[in-house]
Protein backbone atom coordinates (compact mmCIF):
# COMPACT_ATOMS: atom_id res chain seq x y z
CA UNK A 1 0.00 0.00 0.00
CA UNK A 2 2.90 2.30 1.11
CA UNK A 3 4.71 1.53 -2.37
CA UNK A 4 1.00 2.52 -4.31
CA UNK A 5 1.16 5.97 -2.66
CA UNK A 6 4.63 6.67 -3.16
CA UNK A 7 4.04 5.79 -7.02
CA UNK A 8 1.06 8.01 -6.79
CA UNK A 9 2.35 11.18 -4.73
CA UNK A 10 5.60 10.83 -7.31
CA UNK A 11 3.54 10.22 -10.66
CA UNK A 12 0.91 12.99 -9.90
CA UNK A 13 3.06 15.74 -8.12
CA UNK A 14 6.54 15.74 -7.70
CA UNK A 15 7.50 13.91 -10.84
CA UNK A 16 4.63 15.59 -13.08
CA UNK A 17 4.67 15.55 -16.64
CA UNK A 18 3.65 18.68 -17.95
CA UNK A 19 4.98 20.44 -14.64
CA UNK A 20 8.46 19.21 -13.52
CA UNK A 21 9.55 17.16 -16.65
CA UNK A 22 7.93 19.28 -19.16
CA UNK A 23 6.30 16.80 -21.41
CA UNK A 24 3.40 17.26 -23.20
CA UNK A 25 4.09 20.94 -23.52
CA UNK A 26 2.90 22.19 -26.73
CA UNK A 27 -0.79 20.83 -26.37
CA UNK A 28 -0.38 21.75 -23.09
CA UNK A 29 -0.41 25.27 -23.62
CA UNK A 30 -2.71 25.11 -27.13
CA UNK A 31 -5.67 23.25 -25.24
CA UNK A 32 -5.37 25.45 -22.15
CA UNK A 33 -7.66 28.07 -22.93
CA UNK A 34 -10.55 26.41 -22.01
CA UNK A 35 -11.40 24.23 -19.06
CA UNK A 36 -13.82 22.06 -21.08
CA UNK A 37 -11.36 21.30 -23.75
CA UNK A 38 -8.66 21.68 -20.83
CA UNK A 39 -10.92 18.29 -19.02
CA UNK A 40 -11.43 16.21 -22.43
CA UNK A 41 -7.40 16.12 -23.31
CA UNK A 42 -7.05 15.11 -19.67
CA UNK A 43 -9.09 12.17 -20.05
CA UNK A 44 -8.05 11.06 -23.25
CA UNK A 45 -4.04 11.47 -21.94
CA UNK A 46 -5.12 9.01 -18.78
CA UNK A 47 -6.77 6.54 -21.04
CA UNK A 48 -3.77 6.39 -23.38
CA UNK A 49 -1.03 6.40 -20.77
CA UNK A 50 -2.78 3.38 -18.60
CA UNK A 51 -3.01 1.39 -22.24
CA UNK A 52 0.33 2.08 -23.58
CA UNK A 53 3.14 2.06 -20.61
CA UNK A 54 2.06 -1.71 -19.70
CA UNK A 55 1.88 -2.81 -23.08
CA UNK A 56 5.08 -1.34 -23.58
CA UNK A 57 7.09 -2.18 -20.48
CA UNK A 58 5.28 -5.97 -21.95
CA UNK A 59 7.01 -5.56 -25.24
CA UNK A 60 10.16 -4.33 -23.70
CA UNK A 61 10.70 -6.84 -21.27
CA UNK A 62 9.93 -9.87 -23.64
CA UNK A 63 11.08 -9.12 -26.81
CA UNK A 64 13.49 -5.89 -26.72
CA UNK A 65 15.71 -5.66 -24.27
CA UNK A 66 18.69 -7.41 -23.97
CA UNK A 67 18.37 -11.66 -23.30
CA UNK A 68 14.44 -10.97 -23.42
CA UNK A 69 13.99 -13.43 -26.25
CA UNK A 70 15.09 -16.22 -24.08
CA UNK A 71 11.99 -17.40 -23.72
CA UNK A 72 11.58 -18.49 -27.09
CA UNK A 73 14.62 -21.46 -26.64
CA UNK A 74 16.17 -20.63 -29.62
CA UNK A 75 19.71 -19.90 -28.54
CA UNK A 76 20.72 -17.63 -31.30
CA UNK A 77 17.61 -15.30 -29.97
CA UNK A 78 18.32 -15.39 -26.03
CA UNK A 79 21.56 -13.09 -26.93
CA UNK A 80 19.70 -10.51 -28.93
CA UNK A 81 19.71 -7.10 -27.61
CA UNK A 82 16.77 -5.06 -29.38
CA UNK A 83 16.78 -2.18 -27.53
CA UNK A 84 18.08 0.36 -29.91
CA UNK A 85 14.81 -0.53 -31.24
CA UNK A 86 12.58 0.82 -28.32
CA UNK A 87 11.97 4.38 -30.13
CA UNK A 88 10.54 2.89 -33.01
CA UNK A 89 8.54 0.33 -31.76
CA UNK A 90 6.88 2.42 -28.58
CA UNK A 91 6.24 5.05 -31.40
CA UNK A 92 4.79 2.27 -33.35
CA UNK A 93 2.62 1.19 -30.57
CA UNK A 94 1.41 4.27 -29.40
CA UNK A 95 0.02 5.57 -33.14
CA UNK A 96 -1.77 1.96 -33.56
CA UNK A 97 -3.24 2.05 -30.25
CA UNK A 98 -4.68 5.63 -30.16
CA UNK A 99 -5.52 4.32 -33.91
CA UNK A 100 -7.35 1.05 -32.54
CA UNK A 101 -9.16 3.06 -29.25
CA UNK A 102 -10.30 5.75 -31.64
CA UNK A 103 -12.67 2.90 -33.79
CA UNK A 104 -13.38 1.34 -30.41
CA UNK A 105 -15.04 4.49 -29.43
CA UNK A 106 -16.24 5.23 -32.39
CA UNK A 107 -18.51 1.97 -32.81
CA UNK A 108 -19.07 0.98 -28.86
CA UNK A 109 -19.69 4.33 -27.00
CA UNK A 110 -20.08 7.36 -29.64
CA UNK A 111 -21.22 9.88 -27.27
CA UNK A 112 -17.41 9.95 -25.44
CA UNK A 113 -16.10 9.48 -29.24
CA UNK A 114 -17.78 12.84 -29.98
CA UNK A 115 -16.45 14.22 -26.72
CA UNK A 116 -12.26 12.85 -27.17
CA UNK A 117 -12.30 12.27 -30.79
CA UNK A 118 -10.78 15.26 -32.07
CA UNK A 119 -8.34 14.76 -29.31
CA UNK A 120 -7.13 11.73 -29.89
CA UNK A 121 -4.79 12.56 -33.12
CA UNK A 122 -3.05 14.78 -30.81
CA UNK A 123 -1.83 12.41 -28.95
CA UNK A 124 -0.59 10.14 -30.77
CA UNK A 125 2.66 12.95 -31.07
CA UNK A 126 1.97 14.19 -27.78
CA UNK A 127 5.44 13.59 -26.14
CA UNK A 128 3.91 12.89 -22.60
CA UNK A 129 3.06 9.63 -23.75
CA UNK A 130 6.00 8.94 -25.41
CA UNK A 131 7.78 10.15 -22.86
CA UNK A 132 5.86 7.96 -19.66
CA UNK A 133 7.17 4.84 -22.11
CA UNK A 134 11.18 6.16 -21.87
CA UNK A 135 10.89 6.79 -18.16
CA UNK A 136 9.37 3.55 -17.86
CA UNK A 137 12.03 1.76 -19.83
CA UNK A 138 14.50 4.16 -18.03
CA UNK A 139 13.50 3.66 -14.60
CA UNK A 140 13.33 -0.29 -15.28
CA UNK A 141 9.66 -0.93 -13.93
CA UNK A 142 7.94 -4.17 -14.15
CA UNK A 143 5.27 -5.05 -15.36
CA UNK A 144 2.80 -3.92 -12.14
CA UNK A 145 4.52 -1.10 -11.63
CA UNK A 146 4.48 0.17 -14.97
CA UNK A 147 0.19 0.26 -14.93
CA UNK A 148 0.37 2.69 -11.73
CA UNK A 149 2.87 4.69 -13.50
CA UNK A 150 1.23 4.80 -16.48
CA UNK A 151 -2.69 5.31 -14.83
CA UNK A 152 -1.03 7.87 -12.04
CA UNK A 153 1.31 10.03 -14.69
CA UNK A 154 -1.73 10.38 -16.71
CA UNK A 155 -3.55 11.79 -13.64
CA UNK A 156 -1.04 13.89 -13.25
CA UNK A 157 -1.03 15.55 -16.56
CA UNK A 158 -4.38 15.93 -16.50
CA UNK A 159 -4.90 17.52 -13.44
CA UNK A 160 -2.31 20.34 -14.66
CA UNK A 161 -3.51 20.95 -17.68
CA UNK A 162 -7.27 21.45 -15.79
CA UNK A 163 -5.52 23.77 -13.18
CA UNK A 164 -3.81 25.72 -15.78
CA UNK A 165 -7.06 26.20 -17.88
CA UNK A 166 -9.62 26.96 -14.92
CA UNK A 167 -6.62 29.82 -14.30
CA UNK A 168 -6.19 31.27 -17.81
CA UNK A 169 -10.21 31.51 -18.20
CA UNK A 170 -10.03 33.59 -15.36
CA UNK A 171 -6.81 35.95 -16.84
CA UNK A 172 -9.28 36.51 -19.63
CA UNK A 173 -10.60 39.28 -17.54
CA UNK A 174 -8.10 40.81 -16.24
CA UNK A 175 -5.29 43.19 -17.25
CA UNK A 176 -2.11 41.79 -18.44
CA UNK A 177 0.47 43.63 -20.22
CA UNK A 178 0.03 43.71 -23.96
CA UNK A 179 3.59 41.83 -24.97
CA UNK A 180 2.69 39.60 -22.23
CA UNK A 181 -1.02 38.50 -23.40
CA UNK A 182 -1.93 34.67 -24.72
CA UNK A 183 1.31 33.06 -24.77
CA UNK A 184 3.71 35.23 -22.31
CA UNK A 185 1.47 34.86 -18.84
CA UNK A 186 0.22 31.17 -19.63
CA UNK A 187 4.09 30.47 -19.32
CA UNK A 188 4.59 32.53 -16.07
CA UNK A 189 0.98 30.95 -14.39
CA UNK A 190 2.70 27.83 -15.66
CA UNK A 191 6.27 28.38 -13.42
CA UNK A 192 4.46 29.47 -10.55
CA UNK A 193 2.35 26.14 -10.91
CA UNK A 194 5.23 24.36 -11.14
CA UNK A 195 6.34 26.09 -8.04
CA UNK A 196 3.40 24.88 -6.42
CA UNK A 197 3.67 21.43 -7.35
CA UNK A 198 7.81 21.50 -6.12
CA UNK A 199 6.62 21.93 -2.82
CA UNK A 200 5.14 18.37 -2.77
CA UNK A 201 8.70 17.32 -2.80
CA UNK A 202 9.66 16.80 0.60
CA UNK A 203 7.07 14.69 0.97
CA UNK B 1 26.86 27.46 -54.36
CA UNK B 2 24.61 30.85 -54.70
CA UNK B 3 21.17 30.76 -53.14
CA UNK B 4 17.97 32.16 -54.41
CA UNK B 5 15.54 34.70 -52.69
CA UNK B 6 13.02 31.58 -52.05
CA UNK B 7 16.05 29.88 -50.75
CA UNK B 8 17.11 32.16 -48.12
CA UNK B 9 13.94 33.12 -47.27
CA UNK B 10 13.28 29.21 -46.52
CA UNK B 11 16.64 29.40 -44.33
CA UNK B 12 16.10 33.02 -42.62
CA UNK B 13 12.90 32.98 -41.65
CA UNK B 14 12.58 30.45 -38.94
CA UNK B 15 15.54 32.56 -37.40
CA UNK B 16 13.67 35.32 -36.05
CA UNK B 17 10.34 36.46 -37.15
CA UNK B 18 8.91 32.54 -37.73
CA UNK B 19 10.74 31.10 -34.47
CA UNK B 20 9.49 27.60 -34.39
CA UNK B 21 9.43 27.82 -30.70
CA UNK B 22 7.99 31.42 -29.45
CA UNK B 23 6.07 32.28 -32.80
CA UNK B 24 5.23 28.94 -34.03
CA UNK B 25 4.99 27.13 -30.51
CA UNK B 26 6.48 24.01 -31.32
CA UNK B 27 9.14 21.70 -29.66
CA UNK B 28 8.52 23.16 -26.28
CA UNK B 29 8.72 20.70 -24.15
CA UNK B 30 12.63 19.82 -24.75
CA UNK B 31 13.25 23.48 -25.07
CA UNK B 32 12.49 23.88 -21.08
CA UNK B 33 13.84 20.25 -20.28
CA UNK B 34 17.48 20.44 -21.12
CA UNK B 35 18.74 23.70 -20.50
CA UNK B 36 20.45 23.38 -17.35
CA UNK B 37 23.63 23.69 -18.92
CA UNK B 38 24.77 24.62 -22.04
CA UNK B 39 26.31 21.87 -22.73
CA UNK B 40 23.43 19.51 -23.19
CA UNK B 41 21.68 22.75 -24.72
CA UNK B 42 23.90 22.68 -27.53
CA UNK B 43 24.06 18.58 -28.34
CA UNK B 44 20.01 18.69 -27.90
CA UNK B 45 20.49 21.97 -30.89
CA UNK B 46 22.96 20.03 -32.91
CA UNK B 47 20.73 17.05 -32.85
CA UNK B 48 17.07 18.52 -33.60
CA UNK B 49 18.87 20.79 -36.43
CA UNK B 50 20.44 17.10 -38.03
CA UNK B 51 17.10 15.61 -37.80
CA UNK B 52 15.01 18.18 -38.69
CA UNK B 53 17.03 18.95 -41.87
CA UNK B 54 17.24 15.40 -43.12
CA UNK B 55 13.74 14.56 -42.34
CA UNK B 56 12.56 17.36 -44.33
CA UNK B 57 15.41 16.04 -46.99
CA UNK B 58 13.73 12.28 -46.63
CA UNK B 59 9.77 13.56 -46.77
CA UNK B 60 10.31 15.63 -49.52
CA UNK B 61 12.45 13.29 -51.73
CA UNK B 62 9.71 11.07 -51.60
CA UNK B 63 7.20 13.48 -51.65
CA UNK B 64 5.30 12.65 -54.53
CA UNK B 65 4.93 8.75 -54.03
CA UNK B 66 3.58 8.77 -50.37
CA UNK B 67 -0.54 8.02 -50.65
CA UNK B 68 -1.71 11.10 -48.58
CA UNK B 69 -3.52 8.58 -45.74
CA UNK B 70 -0.44 6.56 -44.55
CA UNK B 71 2.42 9.63 -44.97
CA UNK B 72 1.95 10.51 -41.20
CA UNK B 73 3.92 7.13 -40.14
CA UNK B 74 6.11 7.39 -43.54
CA UNK B 75 7.01 10.74 -42.14
CA UNK B 76 7.65 9.03 -38.55
CA UNK B 77 9.53 6.04 -39.46
CA UNK B 78 11.93 8.17 -41.54
CA UNK B 79 12.23 10.57 -38.40
CA UNK B 80 12.28 7.70 -35.70
CA UNK B 81 15.27 6.29 -37.94
CA UNK B 82 17.45 9.56 -37.48
CA UNK B 83 16.31 10.03 -33.76
CA UNK B 84 17.88 6.20 -33.28
CA UNK B 85 20.93 7.14 -35.15
CA UNK B 86 21.84 10.53 -33.39
CA UNK B 87 20.68 8.86 -30.02
CA UNK B 88 23.55 5.71 -31.12
CA UNK B 89 26.46 8.68 -32.06
CA UNK B 90 25.57 10.26 -28.78
CA UNK B 91 25.82 7.09 -26.53
CA UNK B 92 29.06 6.09 -28.42
CA UNK B 93 30.72 9.25 -28.14
CA UNK B 94 29.53 10.88 -24.81
CA UNK B 95 28.25 8.67 -22.58
CA UNK B 96 27.72 10.76 -19.90
CA UNK B 97 26.06 13.40 -21.90
CA UNK B 98 23.58 10.69 -22.91
CA UNK B 99 22.82 10.27 -19.61
CA UNK B 100 22.39 13.90 -19.07
CA UNK B 101 20.00 14.29 -21.69
CA UNK B 102 17.65 10.90 -20.59
CA UNK B 103 15.19 10.37 -22.61
CA UNK B 104 15.07 13.86 -24.18
CA UNK B 105 17.28 12.41 -27.01
CA UNK B 106 14.18 9.55 -27.71
CA UNK B 107 11.59 12.92 -27.68
CA UNK B 108 13.25 14.42 -30.86
CA UNK B 109 11.07 11.70 -32.48
CA UNK B 110 7.62 13.31 -30.76
CA UNK B 111 8.91 16.91 -30.57
CA UNK B 112 6.45 18.67 -32.72
CA UNK B 113 9.05 21.10 -34.84
CA UNK B 114 10.56 17.71 -37.03
CA UNK B 115 7.03 16.19 -37.73
CA UNK B 116 5.44 19.94 -37.91
CA UNK B 117 8.10 20.73 -40.54
CA UNK B 118 7.13 18.01 -42.53
CA UNK B 119 4.14 18.74 -42.65
CA UNK B 120 4.10 21.97 -43.27
CA UNK B 121 6.79 22.01 -45.44
CA UNK B 122 8.72 19.17 -46.85
CA UNK B 123 5.66 17.31 -48.07
CA UNK B 124 5.27 20.98 -50.61
CA UNK B 125 8.47 21.89 -51.52
CA UNK B 126 11.88 20.59 -53.43
CA UNK B 127 14.67 18.79 -51.03
CA UNK B 128 17.19 21.86 -51.26
CA UNK B 129 14.64 24.35 -50.22
CA UNK B 130 13.68 21.49 -47.37
CA UNK B 131 17.03 21.12 -46.52
CA UNK B 132 17.40 24.76 -45.41
CA UNK B 133 13.93 25.40 -44.26
CA UNK B 134 15.33 22.05 -41.65
CA UNK B 135 18.47 23.90 -40.86
CA UNK B 136 16.55 27.30 -40.21
CA UNK B 137 14.32 25.63 -38.25
CA UNK B 138 16.91 23.66 -36.06
CA UNK B 139 19.12 26.66 -35.59
CA UNK B 140 16.20 29.16 -34.64
CA UNK B 141 15.15 26.37 -31.94
CA UNK B 142 18.77 25.84 -30.76
CA UNK B 143 18.99 29.64 -30.91
CA UNK B 144 16.50 29.60 -27.95
CA UNK B 145 18.04 26.67 -26.26
CA UNK B 146 21.46 28.66 -25.74
CA UNK B 147 20.22 31.56 -24.63
CA UNK B 148 17.95 30.17 -22.17
CA UNK B 149 20.27 27.72 -20.80
CA UNK B 150 23.05 30.42 -20.90
CA UNK B 151 21.00 32.21 -18.35
CA UNK B 152 20.22 28.92 -16.06
CA UNK B 153 23.67 28.05 -16.30
CA UNK B 154 25.42 31.16 -15.32
CA UNK B 155 22.99 32.34 -12.50
CA UNK B 156 22.05 28.49 -11.21
CA UNK B 157 26.00 27.43 -11.02
CA UNK B 158 27.98 30.42 -11.82
CA UNK B 159 29.93 28.95 -14.75
CA UNK B 160 29.55 29.20 -18.47
CA UNK B 161 30.16 25.77 -20.70
CA UNK B 162 31.18 24.53 -17.08
CA UNK B 163 34.01 26.80 -16.66
CA UNK B 164 33.81 28.74 -13.55
CA UNK B 165 33.08 32.34 -14.45
CA UNK B 166 31.37 33.80 -11.17
CA UNK B 167 32.90 31.71 -7.99
CA UNK B 168 30.23 30.36 -5.92
CA UNK B 169 30.54 30.53 -1.46
CA UNK B 170 31.06 26.99 -1.60
CA UNK B 171 34.39 27.51 -3.22
CA UNK B 172 35.37 30.27 -1.02
CA UNK B 173 34.05 32.87 -3.66
CA UNK B 174 31.43 35.52 -2.89
CA UNK B 175 28.41 34.20 -5.44
CA UNK B 176 25.45 32.89 -4.02
CA UNK B 177 24.10 30.31 -6.51
CA UNK B 178 20.40 31.07 -7.23
CA UNK B 179 18.97 27.46 -6.70
CA UNK B 180 15.75 28.32 -8.54
CA UNK B 181 17.12 28.44 -11.55
CA UNK B 182 17.97 24.88 -11.94
CA UNK B 183 14.95 23.83 -11.22
CA UNK B 184 11.97 23.72 -13.29
CA UNK B 185 9.80 27.09 -12.77
CA UNK B 186 12.95 29.24 -13.80
CA UNK B 187 12.51 27.63 -17.18
CA UNK B 188 8.85 28.74 -17.55
CA UNK B 189 9.63 32.48 -15.99
CA UNK B 190 12.99 32.72 -18.31
CA UNK B 191 10.25 31.86 -21.86
CA UNK B 192 7.74 33.44 -20.63
CA UNK B 193 10.02 36.67 -19.91
CA UNK B 194 11.83 36.45 -23.54
CA UNK B 195 8.11 35.86 -25.49
CA UNK B 196 7.12 39.12 -23.46
CA UNK B 197 10.19 41.55 -24.95
CA UNK B 198 9.84 39.67 -28.34
CA UNK B 199 6.14 41.00 -28.12
CA UNK B 200 6.68 44.23 -27.21
CA UNK B 201 9.54 45.13 -29.74
CA UNK B 202 7.66 43.14 -32.50
CA UNK B 203 4.42 44.75 -32.48
CA UNK B 204 3.38 42.25 -35.79
CA UNK B 205 3.62 39.48 -33.32
CA UNK B 206 1.58 41.09 -30.89
CA UNK B 207 -1.72 41.57 -33.06
CA UNK B 208 -1.86 38.17 -34.24
CA UNK B 209 -2.90 37.42 -30.50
Amino acid sequence: MEHVLTMFIQGVFTQNLALSLFLGMCTFLAVSKKVNAAIGLGIAVIVVQAITIPVNNLLYNYVLREGALSWTGVDALSKLDLSFLSFITFIGVIAALVQILEMTLDRFFPPLYNALGVFLPLITVNCAIMGGSLFMQQRDYNFGDSCLYGLFSGIGWAFAITILAGIREKLEYSHVPKGLRGLGIAFMTAGLLAMAFMTFSGM
Amino acid sequence: MKLNDAQKKSFLEPLFNNNPVFVQILGICSALAVTTSLRSAVTMALAVTFVTAFSNVGVSLIRKWIPGSIRMIVEMVIIATLVILVDQLIKAFSYDLSKQLSVYVGLIITNCIVMGRAEAFAIKNAPCESFLDGIGNGMGYGLVLIVVAFFRELFGFGKIFGIVVFKTVQNDGWYVPNGLMVTAPAAFFLIGGIIWLLKTYNKKLQDAE
